[in-house]
């Protein structure tokens, strides 16, 4: 059998328990082809040389690629920034325990914007990623380097992270399935802290089926994050073939300035909702624009207490290595938190914050789940976030309102442009700890459709 | 617009975060500033009388655990100093912050 680094993990599982194949054969495979398209594409910063066996269970040694901000004893952890270089930390991230111990194999930690700042992937302090889909252009972020991996079939699924689009946009700008947790779901010990009130890790795959078995095995209760939720998580992969006739969607930012190119598709991607029986409606919610202004002072905020501990005394390296995006969001969050200046900045934003967790809570006593483009774009070309401060909230404006509230949402492809070979994504957000309801409308959604090219193959 | 924060400012802020920075990055970090505060501006459109401020979205209240200790978490010294670029008969050297001129 050819190809196995294309396969879905469904697929995968399916063949090694059935001793079709081995999983060291798949590994290889993913081996072979990070060795084919690395040096030119730059997604993964360090990798597996040869096949390794995991524990037991259905993940079957199945490889995982893992954003670089996620602690691994197996691999360095520098959450691809210059003060973390060569740093090995002497624990791992309860999601890595958590999969390796359903079997899954880390195959490699891949780059990401440096702190997971950015929505480009052009900020690591490493070098940026291409988009696999076409090397012209960036693959989004932060977890550009995770989406980039799943769209070259350099792994067979990916783990990310997200604070505010940071799982969804880079999915949408590579043409993969990403999923983003309600915040509390997915534990985040372990990971290098961006923004404490709002960071998410999830998966990034090939297909929504993928991304619900991956999902089944990272979620639920972790003692060592006071933040993630006691109570007993649906089994997700029950939420695949669903029917999603009679169910209510609302449809959000269509008539927001600069979303002309990506409107049609949306409209389009409505009108299949529609066709599987769903009732559809165009609604208003609160202007995203001021979900960015919010989302700026707090993560922000947060950011500059978290990058409080990199001193360089007990690991990693001094504050002089920290690059310039780190430099500036660890002093607008100090300007933000300074005294004289707080009431106005941080109070009056989780004030405002507040009031989107409102406006939601009124959209879904209408609508089971809400829809909109994942980015105001497709993929942008090499260089764009230079030079702008503001690149990724401004990339992210769809995501931000959803992410400052801790919602679950899910980015499936919904286009592709055959000139340029890039893809648009649409974004369904749900209320908290639905993600079962944005599993069922992304899987329907993603096989009415031809726009996810594993599937067709399987 | 005209700018609505000053070098000296961004200098003292930078002091207060610990952050060193070149003549070169206060000049470039005082314009990013600018343009991002620029955007943030437009919180004081919304009204928000009686709106208490969200410090938590989804519900969760206080979780506690029992007060006593781990010992599998529990890093040796040795794990604990492995990744420390200055250590001295088993402690982080730190740099030094007292002078004695």
């Amino acid at each position: 059998m050819t190809d196995l680094n294309k396969l879905t993990l469904k697929k995968a599982q399916k063949l090694v328990a059935e001793k079709e194949v081995t999983a060291a054969e798949i590994q290889q495979a993913c081996i072979d082809q990070i060795k084919e398209v690395n040096g030119k594409l730059n997604i993964f910063l360090s990798h597996l040389d040869v096949p390794v066996t995991a524990s037991e269970g259905s993940l079957h040694s199945l490889p995982i690629a893992v954003k670089d901000n996620v602690c691994t004893l197996d691999f360095p952890t520098t959450a691809s920034s210059k003060v973390l270089e060569g740093y090995r930390p002497p624990y791992e991230a309860s999601i890595v325990r958590k999969v390796k111990e359903a079997g899954g194999v880390i195959l490699g930690k891949t780059n990401l914007d440096a702190w997971a700042h950015g929505s480009s992937t052009e900020t690591s302090d490493f070098g940026l990623t291409l988009n696999p889909r076409n090397p012209d252009f960036l693959p989004g972020g932060s977890s550009g380097g995770s989406a980039a991996s799943v769209a070259s079939d350099t792994c067979i699924i990916a783990i990310g992270t997200e604070t505010a689009g940071s799982i969804r946009q880079p999915s949408a700008w590579c043409g993969v399935v990403g999923l983003k947790p309600t915040y509390g779901r997915v534990s985040r010990y372990g990971i290098a802290a961006m923004a404490s009130s709002t960071d998410s890790p999830g998966p990034i795959a090939k297909t929504v089926e993928d991304a619900a078995t991956l999902l089944d095995f990272m979620a639920g209760h972790d003692p060592l994050d006071a933040t993630s939720n006691p109570a007993e998580h649906p089994v997700f992969s029950n939420s695949l073939n669903k029917k999603i006739s009679g169910m209510k969607v609302g449809v959000l930012y269509q008539d927001l300035k600069g979303l002309e190119e990506v409107r049609p598709y949306i409209d389009a991607a409505s009108k299949v909702l529609e066709d599987l029986g769903a009732e559809v409606e165009y609604s208003q919610a609160l202007d995203p624009h001021y979900a960015i202004s919010v989302y700026t002072i707090v993560q922000r905020a947060e950011v500059s207490s978290n990058l409080a501990r990199y001193t360089g005394i007990r690991y990693g390296n001094d504050r002089s290595h920290f690059g310039d995006e780190a430099k500036r969001r660890i002093m607008l969050g100090t300007h933000a938190l300074r005294k004289g200046y707080a009431d106005k900045y941080y109070l009056s934003a989780q004030k405002v914050r507040a009031k989107f967790a409102l406006d939601f809570e009124k959209l879904f006593k209408k609508y089971d789940v809400l829809i909109s483009a994942s980015s105001p774009t497709l993929a942008e070309k090499i260089g764009a976030s230079e030079g702008s401060s503001m690149f990724g909230e401004l990339a992210d404006m769809l995501q931000e309102p959803s992410s400052i509230c801790g919602l679950p949402g899910i980015n499936v492809p919904c286009f592709r442009d055959p000139e340029t070979n890039l893809f648009l994504g649409l974004n369904i957000v749900a209320p908290a700890w639905r993600e079962d309801l944005v599993i069922q409308f992304g899987d329907a959604y993603e096989k009415a459709t031809t726009w996810n090219s594993w599937r067709t193959n399987d | 617009m005209s700018a609505v924060i000053s070098k000296k400012l961004v200098d003292e802020i930078a002091h207060l975060a610990n952050i060193p920075l070149s003549d070169k990055e206060l000049s470039s970090i005082t314009a990013a500033f600018d343009e991002t505060l620029q955007v943030i501006d437009n919180l004081s459109e919304i009204d928000t009388t009686g709106i208490e401020p969200a410090h938590h979205t989804t519900g969760l209240e206080n979780i506690m655990r029992e007060d006593v200790v781990d010992n599998e978490r529990m890093f040796s010294q040795e794990e604990a100093l492995s990744q420390a670029k200055k250590t001295n008969v088993g402690y982080f050297v730190v740099p030094r912050i007292l002078h004695n001129d």
